[in-house]
C-alpha cells in the first residue's frame, strides 16, 4: 500500500467571518494527477495555498510529504514546485535569469541551476527566448516559463493553480501536452481548474468543491457514469412547455436538469426512442445530443453551471 | 535577517544592474540640481553660514537627503510594485523563504541604494572641493543607519496602505517636511527651543548633523548621541514592517 503524499483532515480556512474552506478531507497518492474542480470562489486557490505552506490553516490537520505544514514549512517547500494562478515572474529579468535566481531560493548552486534551467527551457520550447526579458513574452510562453520555474528544484509534487486560465486554446493544449509528459515521468501533480475538459483530460482523481465544501470525489469517468450516464441531450424550449415535455419523455431518460430555458436529459442508450418522441414537440427550437461530461455532473450536483460565476 | 534575506537582496541587485541608469536620473541628478541651484544661486545672496560658504554648508545635507529619498522610495513605491503588482513576494514565499526574510531582504536593498547614491554624491562634492576632512570617509556608515531608518519607515507604510496612491501622504506629510526642516538648507539653532527639540524626532536631522560634522572635521563625542538616536530608532522600528506585511498578505 502506497503512502499518501498529502493527507488533509478537517481542513478549514476562515477569512474574517467568511469560511472559504469548510472542514474538508482528502488524500493524494504519489504519481497521481489530482484535480480540484470548482467554480471561481469555491475555495480551490485557498486549498492549494495551504498545501504549499503559503496560507496558514485555521483548523484541521494537513500533512504534505509526511510533514506537518504548520511546522516544517521550509523543508516542505524545498520539495514542492508551485505554479501560481497569477504570473509572478521577475518582469525585469530575462527568461534564464528568472530560473537561475529562483533556483537560488532553493540553495541550488549556480552551475547546477544553469544546467537544469537549460534542460527545462529545452523541454518547454523556450530556448530561443533564453535571453529575452520576460515582459516581452506571450501569455502562453509566460505560463510555460512559470511551469519551468516550478520544476527548477526537481520537485516531488507540482502544484498548479489554474494552469491554463486566460490562455487561448492552442496555448492551453501545449500546456496540457507538457503536463501529460510530466505525468508519464511519474511526477505527482495537483491542479485546480474550472475547465471540466482540463480535469477530464488530465486528472486520475479529483474532487469537486463548491462554496468551500467537497460535494463529490472520484475518477472523472466514474463520476460521469455514476451521475449522468452515457449521453446528454440538450433542448431549448419555452419554460411553460418544459413540464409537459418532461412527462412525455420520462420513460426514455435517466434523469434531467433545468438551467434557465435549457433542459438537459440524461440517457444511457443511443437515444433512438427519444429522437422519435422529440419530433412530436415542434416548439423545441434547439436540440443536441453529445457525450456526458463533468460539467453535467457539476450541474446536477449544484444546480448551476461551472462558468456561471465568472 | 539571515542568509535567506541575502538571497532577496541579491535578486534585487541583479535587477538593479539592469536599471541603474534610469534610477540615477532621479536619485543622483536631482540632488545635484538642488546643490547647484541653492548652493550657487541662493548662496550668492546668503554668503556664509556659521563661517562656511552656503554651498559647503548644504552639501553634506544633500547627501543625507539623497539617502533618505532613495531608501524611502525604494521601500514604498519599489516594494509596493513588487508586492502588489508583480506578486514577487508571493513567488518568494512559495519558494523556501519566509515573509520575514523577504521583508528583511527588501530593507537591505533600500539600505544598499541609500549607501550607493549617498556615496556617489559624496564623491562629487569632494571633487568640487566641498569636503575638508578625512572624517568624511565614515560617511557610508552613517548612510547605512540612515538607509535602515528610512527603509523601515517606508516599509511600515507599504505594509499598511490600501493602494499605491496612498504613498503621497507619506511623502507630503513625512518625507518632504523632514527634507525642509532637518537643517539641510538652514541651521535650526535660531528657531525657538521647542522647534529645536522637535527636530530631535526627525531622523534626517541626526543624519544631517553627523554628515556635516564629518565633512567639516568638527567631530566630537556628541556625534555618538546622534548616531545612538538613529540606532535606537532602527531597533524600535525593526519588528513592525515584518508584522504588518505578514498581516497584509494573510500569512
Amino acid at each position: 500500500m502506497l503512502k499518501p503524499i498529502v493527507t488533509a483532515k478537517n481542513l478549514t480556512k476562515t477569512y474574517g467571518n467568511i469560511q472559504a474552506v469548510k472542514n474538508i478531507d482528502f488524500v493524494i497518492f504519489p504519481g497521481q494527477c489530482f484535480g480540484i474542480l470548482g467554480p471561481n470562489g469555491a475555495g480551490k486557490t485557498t486549498t492549494v495555498a495551504m498545501l504549499y505552506c503559503f496560507l496558514p490553516l485555521t483548523t484541521g490537520k494537513l500533512e504534505v510529504l509526511g510533514m506537518d505544514v504548520t511546522r516544517d514549512q521550509r523543508e516542505i517547500k524545498k520539495r514542492l514546485g508551485i505554479v501560481p494562478q497569477e504570473n509572478n515572474l521577475d518582469q525585469e529579468l530575462t527568461v534564464i535569469e528568472n530560473l537561475i535566481i529562483y533556483a537560488g531560493y532553493f540553495d541550488i548552486k549556480k552551475s547546477a541551476a544553469e544546467k537544469k534551467a537549460l534542460a527545462l527551457l529545452d523541454f518547454f520550447n523556450l530556448m530561443e527566448k533564453k535571453d529575452v526579458d520576460v515582459e516581452f513574452l506571450s501569455g502562453g510562453m509566460k505560463r510555460r516559463l512559470a511551469l519551468a520555474r516550478g520544476l527548477i528544484n526537481s520537485p516531488e509534487m507540482l502544484i498548479l493553480d489554474e494552469p491554463t486560465t486566460g490562455l487561448d486554446p492552442e496555448a492551453r493544449h501545449i500546456i496540457w501536452q507538457h503536463l501529460r509528459l510530466l505525468k508519464q515521468q511519474g511526477l505527482t501533480i495537483v491542479l485546480t481548474t474550472h475547465y471540466l475538459e482540463e480535469a477530464s483530460q488530465l486528472c486520475d482523481q479529483l474532487f469537486i468543491i463548491d462554496q468551500g465544501v467537497i460535494i463529490e470525489r472520484g475518477a472523472p469517468q466514474e463520476l460521469v457514469e455514476k451521475h449522468i450516464g452515457k449521453s446528454v441531450v440538450e433542448l431549448e424550449l419555452p419554460v411553460e412547455k418544459q413540464q409537459q415535455v418532461l412527462e412525455n419523455l420520462r420513460p426514455e431518460i435517466n434523469g434531467h436538469q433545468l438551467l434557465g430555458s435549457t433542459l438537459f436529459l440524461y440517457i444511457n442508450d443511443e437515444g433512438r426512442n427519444l429522437a422519435g418522441k422529440l419530433k412530436q414537440h415542434p416548439f423545441i427550437s434547439y436540440q443536441l445530443q453529445r457525450p456526458a461530461n463533468l460539467e453535467d455532473v457539476f450541474l446536477k450536483l449544484t444546480g448551476k453551471g461551472l462558468l456561471n460565476h465568472e | 535577517m539571515n542568509r535567506w534575506a541575502i538571497k532577496v537582496l541579491w535578486r534585487n541587485m541583479v535587477v538593479f544592474k539592469k536599471t541603474w541608469l534610469t534610477n540615477m536620473t532621479f536619485y543622483f541628478i536631482e540632488p545635484l540640481l538642488y546643490l547647484s541651484a541653492m548652493g550657487l544661486g541662493l548662496g550668492a545672496f546668503i554668503g556664509e553660514i556659521n563661517g562656511t560658504s552656503y554651498i559647503r554648508f548644504i552639501a553634506p545635507g544633500i547627501i543625507a537627503s539623497s539617502a533618505m529619498w532613495s531608501a524611502s522610495s525604494e521601500s514604498t513605491y519599489g516594494s509596493f510594485v513588487k508586492m502588489h503588482y508583480q506578486k514577487i513576494y508571493h513567488a518568494m514565499v512559495a519558494a523556501p523563504l519566509y515573509i520575514e526574510e523577504v521583508v528583511a531582504g527588501e530593507i537591505l536593498y533600500a539600505v544598499f541604494k541609500a549607501v550607493i547614491y549617498g556615496s556617489i554624491i559624496l564623491l562629487v562634492i569632494t571633487a568640487f572641493g566641498l569636503v575638508s576632512s578625512a572624517w568624511a570617509l565614515l560617511t557610508p556608515f552613517v548612510l547605512v543607519l540612515a538607509g535602515f531608518v528610512f527603509a523601515l519607515l517606508g516599509m511600515i507604510w507599504t505594509g499598511l496602505v490600501p493602494k499605491i496612491d496612498s504613498f503621497s501622504f507619506f511623502f507630503t506629510l513625512v518625507i518632504t517636511p523632514m527634507f525642509l526642516f532637518s537643517g539641510v538648507f538652514f541651521p535650526i539653532d535660531h528657531f525657538p527651543g521647542f522647534v529645536q527639540a522637535a527636530a530631535w524626532f526627525l531622523p534626517l536631522y541626526h543624519v544631517v548633523v553627523l554628515l556635516r560634522s564629518l565633512a567639516s572635521g568638527d567631530v566630537g563625542l556628541f556625534l555618538l548621541v546622534h548616531a545612538g538616536v538613529l540606532v535606537l530608532s532602527i531597533i524600535l522600528l525593526y519588528p513592525f514592517p515584518q508584522r504588518f506585511m505578514k498581516k497584509r498578505l494573510g500569512l
